[in-house]
């Protein structure tokens, strides 16, 4: 376990120095001076030679890139342009509210796609196999800002249930909070039920048909001892190390959720960053993201080797 | 289980069709990706004769029009400058299959060569090559793409090379490991026995006998690729006003919700059938293609 948890982290280390290259290699594709883009309108001498100095930008590409990537090894993110506060006390005051509406996501995403993908792969064929595949179709053809529209069209001005967007803080009212975000977490939730519920359902029909599961049918366990303690636990393993792979479609979901419902998280401060030419932020959220989601992937495979005991020799 | 032995032989000898024609008439067989192809067909008719059946012009603005409920003149309504919606959802139907075509185009140009590259070439190629693919995959797909397109500038045209760079990834490691299997065949083997140079062997035999499962990674992708540029365009960085795209339309169509909600309507079921018929139809092409896989 140890030996492999090493490996596994000697293998991220020069993933991550490869993705701060690309991040930064970002900036290269600004057409023309970085300096004078980002001065704005008006271009004044003194606030283009200031930003040239500031980002080194007389230096050579590596020197510039050793500068950067030192910054970000203290912690150093950058300075937003727009507020000239650090991109990293940005990205801390952001990211909970991003971690919230994540986290209740994915528990909508189990809730919904585990349970689904089970009843179809035992009920294989029957009506309810069909409705649960048609919602997975439905959950990922449907772009999750749209649906975040029609949920608010129904819920908010037709039946006014809910608030059709803005954010409180659960520290100051947890029951206004749930109100607020549980339209989003839906929204951001369903695509990825869906794909859990197809990876539930293949690897749930291959554990049905196993000996094992035969011989616990034989020896007279009731269905349910059979389906949800034999084959569920063996089902789950691919479809955590799968899972995984879709902390990508939230962290990607979130952005435009957060557009739609206007909640001031991780996402909204990429897009306004975008458009507010602060370039430094959208480096730095990009990085912060990209590590995030690989050591979420690296949990996950933990996760995998700790559910599975046949991987720990 | 013996029983069913014959089958496959007895098929063999009806039909001496070629692979590609038995995947083909499996695909004929399945009628959600028949659906899939069908509407498919109907929106790229739609997006070519736009000009002709779009029942107006879909940038012409009416002050006497704006906002109007579904009627016999404007069937999905008007926007907020009084442009005819359906016209609109129509001509925007040209953006969404330029930019998942487009973009999937780039990502194979891209991925497949540098995939061919590692997997053929193997050592220090295939170690740079990997761990390059491994940093793209580690940033999310759309946030990827959100970074490209900011730097590149906001234009329809970045978008679709945003997204083709951020996809691109995906099919070096497909074809990266499919180019690894087929290595080791044997009429791979035999064709460097009798003299092949590499190239020949890589273009000539290795690419021919991968290509079905880039297709349907391919047609994946095309869904994939349409909601990206929706995404982008509903952020503001893609197809650019007063052109018109489904993504945009819906961005603005969030603002008018109280009193227009025929606007958010008509542009999100579009990229919905669009989306939903190209992963019926990669679904149908995977089953056709690789029965294996079934």
């Amino acid at each position: 376990m140890f030996d492999y948890l090493v490996k596994r982290i000697a293998q991220l280390l020069p993933t991550l120095v490869l993705v701060s290259m690309l991040i930064f290699g970002l900036q290269q594709l600004l057409p023309g001076d970085p300096a004078k883009i980002l001065a704005g309108e008006e271009q004044d001498p003194a606030v283009v030679e200031y930003l040239r100095k500031k980002m080194h930008l007389d230096e050579p590409l590596p020197v510039r890139y050793a500068y950067w990537v030192g910054g970000v090894l203290r912690g150093d993110l950058g300075e937003s342009i727009r507020n000239q506060q650090p991109v990293l006390d940005l990205v801390v005051q952001k990211l909970p509210v991003t971690l919230q509406l994540a986290a209740m996501a994915m528990a909508i995403a189990l809730v919904i796609g585990i349970p689904a993908g089970i009843v179809s792969a035992v009920a294989r064929g029957s009506i309810w196999d069909w409705t649960a595949n048609l919602f997975a179709l439905w959950g990922i053809s449907t772009p999750n800002f749209w649906l975040g529209i029609l949920l608010i069209l129904l819920f908010a001005v037709n039946l006014g249930w809910l608030p059709a967007s803005g954010y409180v803080s659960p520290f100051e009212d947890l029951w206004g909070n749930l109100q607020a975000m549980l339209m989003p977490a839906f929204v951001l939730g369903n695509a990825i039920a869906a794909v859990l519920m197809r990876h539930t359902r293949s690897a749930m029909l291959q554990v049905l048909s196993a000996d094992y599961v035969r011989t616990a049918r034989a020896k007279g366990l009731d269905e349910k001892t059979v389906v949800l303690k034999h084959a569920l636990r063996n089902a789950l393993t691919p479809v955590i190390t799968l899972g995984a792979l879709e902390l990508g479609t939230l962290l990607s979901g979130a952005v435009l959720t957060e557009q739609v419902f206007t909640i001031p998280g991780f996402g909204k401060l990429i897009v306004d960053a975008v458009f507010n030419r602060d370039y430094a932020v959208v480096q730095g959220v990009v990085m912060v993201t990209a590590t995030a989601y690989m050591v979420l992937n690296l949990l996950a495979d933990l996760a995998y080797f700790a559910v599975n005991p046949r991987l720990r020799h | 289980m013996a029983a069913v032995l014959p089958i496959p032989a007895a098929e063999a000898v009806a039909a001496p069709a070629g692979p590609w024609r038995r995947a083909l008439r499996r695909l004929v067989r399945r009628r959600a990706a028949l659906l899939g192809l069908a509407v498919v067909l109907g929106f790229i008719v739609l997006a070519v004769f736009a000009p002709w059946v779009s029942p107006q012009d879909p940038i012409a603005t009416s002050w006497s029009a704006i906002r109007k409920a579904p009627s016999a003149e404007h069937w999905f309504g008007t926007d907020e400058i009084g442009r005819d919606v359906l016209s609109r959802v129509i001509w925007g139907t040209r953006a969404s299959l330029l930019a998942g075509v487009v973009s999937v185009s780039i990502s194979l140009l891209i991925g497949v060569p540098i995939g061919m590259a590692a997997g053929f070439l193997g050592g220090w190629v295939d170690g740079v090559i990997s761990r390059i693919t491994d940093a793209f995959l580690a940033c999310p797909f759309l946030i990827l793409a959100i970074a490209l397109a900011a730097f590149l500038g906001p234009s329809l045209t970045n978008a679709m090379v945003a997204i083709g760079i951020s996809a691109a990834p995906i099919f070096v490691r497909l074809t990266r490991g499919q180019v690894l299997s087929m290595k080791v065949e044997d009429y791979v083997e035999a064709a460097r026995a009798v003299g092949n140079p590499p190239w020949r062997i890589a273009l000539r035999h290795i690419l021919p006998n991968i290509t079905a499962p880039l297709m349907v990674q391919a047609t994946l992708a095309i869904a994939a690729a349409v909601i990206a540029e929706a995404s982008l365009s509903f952020l503001g960085l893609g197809q650019q006003p007063p052109a018109p795209s489904w993504g945009s339309m819906l961005n603005t169509a969030k603002n008018f919700m109280d009193n227009a909600p025929w606007m958010a309507i008509w542009p999100g079921v579009s990229i919905f059938l669009l989306v939903l018929s190209f992963n019926l139809l990669g679904d149908g092409l995977r089953d056709a293609l690789d029965p294996r896989q079934r």
